[in-house]
């Protein structure tokens, strides 16, 4: 909102400035700051959720940690649904199963962090968006008693 | 006489343009206020990991959520105002 006052004092130094203009500028600088506050919040929400501890234990969410998504994603083929590629090999069998596996656990790890990340942005769209209509409802309400 | 033509016309736009400036303020107040019930709410509603969809007793929550934060605000203003005038006397 800082912008806004420099803007205006400006105009008035000009001339007469469009009120056209000054009331887009005006939208576009609450607009900007509205999705400002919106990532804010959903990255704080979206993060507690998908991540839980950093390096914490899988229970029945979407939060993960390395072994056990291993194991779960090994029995279960869930790399399958992920779409993932193994991208790098060795030559040292040995060391090609091992590296392998480290690949596909953090492949997976990231895919099924960014679809618990994609749903959570969408909840937390759908959770704003309730809240506003209750809100405005409600404001409504007070209105028609007074 | 154009002198003063300018003028009204001007003072005309200024108020105008307050009026409009007014009503985007009292909008951006409202999303404030979305925003901030959307986290208090979001932290008593939503329960472990995000689902596909938004269900409908979770819906019901954040509605109720928002109705009574509203009470409890509109309560602590009112008890607040009483204590403060009992305390004056």
């Amino acid at each position: 909102m800082d912008g806004f006052g420099s803007d205006f004092s400006s105009g008035a130094g000009s001339g007469k400035m469009d009120t056209g203009t000054i009331m887009e500028q005006v939208k576009v600088q609450i607009a900007v700051a509205n999705a400002q506050e919106l990532l804010q919040r959903m990255t704080d929400k979206c993060f507690k959720k998908c991540i839980g501890k950093p390096g914490g234990t899988l229970d029945n969410s979407e939060q993960v940690t390395v072994m056990p998504v291993y194991f779960i994603c090994r029995l279960m083929g869930w790399y399958m649904k992920c779409n993932f590629k193994p991208q790098i090999r060795c030559t040292f069998e040995h060391a090609n199963v091992m590296l392998w596996d480290w690949v596909m656990l953090t492949d997976i790890f990231v895919c099924l962090l960014q679809k618990c990340i994609a749903m959570c942005m969408d909840r937390y769209m759908d959770a704003w968006n309730t809240v506003s209509r209750a809100y405005n409802s409600r404001l409504q309400r007070e209105r028609a008693r007074i | 006489m154009d002198g003063f033509d300018l003028n009204s016309s001007e003072n005309a736009d200024a108020s105008e343009l307050q009026r409009m400036i007014a009503i985007e303020q009292q909008k951006a107040q409202f999303q404030a206020q979305v925003h901030n019930f959307t986290d208090v709410c979001w932290d008593k509603c939503m329960e472990g990991s995000p689902s596909s969809k938004l269900d409908s007793r979770t819906e019901t929550c954040l509605v109720n959520c928002v109705d009574r934060f509203i009470d409890t605000t509109l309560s602590i203003t009112n008890r607040f105002t009483q204590m403060v005038q009992k305390g004056a006397h």
